[in-house]
């Protein structure tokens, strides 16, 4: 279908990876930061037919997966509540909390509605005027322009019984932090291309010459990986580190300004936890004191919850791309999508579930 | 289907415990949608509790009908529950699908579907003009499907304690060869044979669904398949190993449950799967697995390497099979996996879905 056989054509694939066989000489780590990027790579097999000098490590850009655990419990106290209807994407409601997930507080009655639009969740509460609305806000930049839009409505109309519960991360910040660790070993990147599609490329450009590392805005179906993949390594194999977009069908360097217009009147930038890694400094947006009566933490009380991450789960590794998922020992025996103990278990954006589903055996190749 | 070997049956375990499970359900207290997906959960919940306590030699085939030996021939029974919602849809309503749906499970051993017992649960307030378009819908089917209702029963609940109409269909049909047609009977070499397009059936129901604002020209593909599967039968010449309708958990679910039932490896080809370009393209939007996604007119056929073609071209001059396609292998190593060739010519395994579908975030 078009827009999509042309990016899964494997004549042109094959022409790609032959390429990238011939410029590769050496043994270069890249990672992709997005989790769409990390399942399109298992699931296709694309990891496959790379040079082995390749390692593909994957990056922290899974929304569902860096949510703390505080958030998600905060979720599932005000999903409890009677006079609530608890909205959220998909998702979301298979990942563990400390006691539980949304999909039992549903079961024991909570009334938890999975929406595909966060205006769906203010038509909800238009239509119900006598239940408080909420709508789980997670995600990068990518989602950001929808929720903030979600709030700017309600709050247009004065709808006193629609909040969001915040749980929203910046991917530059994250590869800062990523990349000043002493344990990093990534060599050059592929940015994630629906969040450049929103914010642009420019910020990433003083990454790039700060860390020496190049940045390939990169697309998710398997020649825009392909692609991606082969910049970086002719960036890498040429001594390089700049900034390239291969998602030019939809990433402009500038991005999408109404949708940053957006997102600044509603979304002030704050420090934020990240799921297995930490509190990371002005990596994330919390909603502006204008925007406050909006504020799920605020209306119900819960801003002060605080939680701390179970060890078992290496989550926080696998994240940084510092380790495999199949480097865990409860990999696909205690940790499997039905019983995750971690939410990249969970999420079809998780590294851990993309492995578990399509490359079970260590990540070894299928033999054909 | 995933069954214990080891696991005690009812009547081993100290009668005190009846009722207790042997082993825990997963981790819930509490039945979760999941249960009834058609899933891994599911599949863990017939296996750790209803296996467990009718114990029996018919159940424990897990096929979707049970073969009864009688005096002098062989029965298929079968039974199905329709809750689906919303009731009416694109391309059909819960009567047609309640009658299709168990018709197709007595069809799958090669049975010749006789008669349909269909039992209402009806919610108080339910008009009466949908409940009678609803049956006027499942006597055209069984018209259609040459199938009579023999019995049947009708119970109302208070208002809120149902959800409009629920119907459950039972089925009897007649066996009238001698091969053992079988999720437990895939033969390594064996073709696999799908009779189209797949997922359209999830994604119309889908698309109705409260909450989702786009319309999408998708029809469900609900259909008797008992007339399509004679002359398969015919076709095939015993040569027809294993036949199963990929109903909730799609075609993933029932590849998996023929690799486990008959330990065998699975090899299918990405590039081969019938998709409709809008079914295609909704999947991608909302994230999903379109190998994961339900039908209610389909069926996946494993026939002997040598009558493959002449079952194909067979399916293809059906105006039920006209997009038929050769979607894979089976074969002796790897038992249980089933593994997919991606277009670019890597490969994945293809699991059962855990759970139920959830569209993505992004």
């Amino acid at each position: 279908m078009k827009y999509l056989d042309e990016y899964r054509n494997p004549d042109i694939a094959r022409r790609i990876i032959e390429e990238i066989h011939a410029v590769t000489t050496r043994p270069w780590v890249i990672m992709e930061i997005c989790g769409g990027q990390t399942h399109s790579i298992i699931k296709n097999g694309i990891d496959q037919l790379l040079p082995s000098e390749i390692e593909l490590v994957h990056g922290p850009g899974c929304p569902v997966c860096v949510t703390p655990l505080e958030q998600i419990d905060k979720a599932l106290e005000i999903a409890s509540r009677p006079d609530v209807i608890f909205t959220s994407f998909g998702d979301m409601l298979r990942v563990p909390g400390s006691e539980k997930d949304l999909f039992v507080v549903k079961s024991e009655g909570g009334d938890v509605r999975i929406v595909y639009s966060p205006l769906d969740a203010v038509d909800l509460a238009r239509k119900n005027p006598d239940k408080q609305v909420v709508f789980f806000a997670v995600g990068f930049e990518t989602t950001a322009p929808n929720n903030a839009m979600a709030v700017w409505q309600a709050h247009r109309e004065g709808l006193k019984n629609f909040s969001v519960l915040v749980s929203h991360v910046l991917v530059p910040p994250a590869m800062i932090a990523l990349l000043s660790a002493s344990s990093n070993r990534v060599q050059g990147y592929l940015a994630a291309g629906h969040v450049c599609t929103v914010m642009g490329w420019e910020e990433y450009i003083p990454i790039a010459s700060q860390f020496e590392v190049p940045i390939v805005v990169t697309g998710f179906e398997p020649m825009d990986i392909l692609e991606g993949v082969l910049l970086v390594v002719k960036q890498l194999e040429q001594g390089k580190a700049e900034v390239e977009n291969q998602y030019s069908r939809v990433v402009r360097r500038e991005g999408n300004r109404p949708a940053q217009d957006l997102i600044k009147r509603v979304f002030r930038i704050s420090n934020r936890k990240w799921r297995g890694i930490g509190e990371i400094p002005a990596s994330g947006l919390t909603l502006t004191p204008e925007m406050q009566d909006h504020d799920a933490e605020l209306v119900f009380d819960v801003a002060d919850l605080k939680v701390e991450e179970p060890a078992e789960c290496i989550s926080g590794e696998v994240l940084q791309g510092l380790k495999k998922p199949f480097e865990c020992d409860a990999f696909g025996k205690t940790c499997t999508p039905q019983t995750p103990l971690g939410a990249t278990m969970v999420s079809t954006e998780g590294a851990c579930s993309a492995y578990y589903l399509y490359h079970r055996k260590n990540g070894a190749a299928l033999k054909s | 289907m995933e069954q214990s070997k080891t696991r005690p049956s009812a009547t081993e375990v100290n009668p005190d415990s009846f009722g207790q499970c042997p082993l825990p359900i997963t981790e819930h207290a509490t039945v979760q949608l999941s249960h009834g997906s058609g899933g891994k959960m599911m599949s863990q919940l017939i296996d750790q509790l209803f296996l467990w306590a009718f114990d029996n030699e018919n159940l424990k085939q897990l096929d979707d009908q049970a073969v009864l030996t009688m005096n002098d021939g062989r029965l298929a029974f079968s039974t199905d529950s329709f809750v689906i919602d919303p009731i009416f849809f694109p391309g059909g309503d819960i009567g047609e699908l309640a009658v299709n749906g168990t018709v197709n499970d007595v069809a799958m051993c090669g049975a010749r579907p006789l008669y349909l017992s269909a039992g209402f649960i009806i919610e108080e307030g339910f008009p009466l003009q949908d409940l009678k378009r609803i049956v006027v819908s499942m006597s055209t089917a069984a018209t259609q499907a040459g199938v009579a209702v023999v019995t049947g029963d009708t119970k109302v609940v208070n208002k809120g304690k149902g959800d409009k109409v629920f119907i459950n269909t039972a089925g009897i049909g007649v066996i009238e060869h001698d091969h053992n047609i079988s999720s437990h009977n895939l033969q390594p070499g064996d073709l696999l044979l799908v009779n189209g397009s797949i997922a359209d059936h999830g994604m119309a129901v889908l698309s109705r669904r409260e909450g989702l604002a786009f319309e999408i020209p998708i029809e469900s593909d609900t259909a008797a398949l008992n007339g399509l599967i004679s002359e398969i039968l015919n076709a095939g010449q015993g040569s027809v190993h294993a036949m199963r309708d990929p109903t909730r958990g799609g075609l993933a679910s029932t590849l998996n449950e023929f690799a486990a039932n008959s330990e065998v490896g699975i090899r299918i080809r990405e590039s081969k799967l019938p998709l409709k370009p809008a079914v295609a393209g909704a999947c991608e939007v909302l994230g999903l697995d379109p190998l994961h996604v339900a039908n209610e007119g389909k069926l996946v056929v494993a026939v002997a390497r040598d009558r493959a073609q002449a079952v194909l071209e067979t399916m293809r001059a059906h105006p039920l099979g006209k997009d038929a396609a050769l979607i894979g292998e089976v074969i002796a190593e790897e038992a249980g996996r089933v593994s997919m060739q991606t277009r670019i010519g890597a490969w994945r395994i293809v699991d059962m879905l855990v759970g139920e579908q959830l569209p993505r975030i992004c």
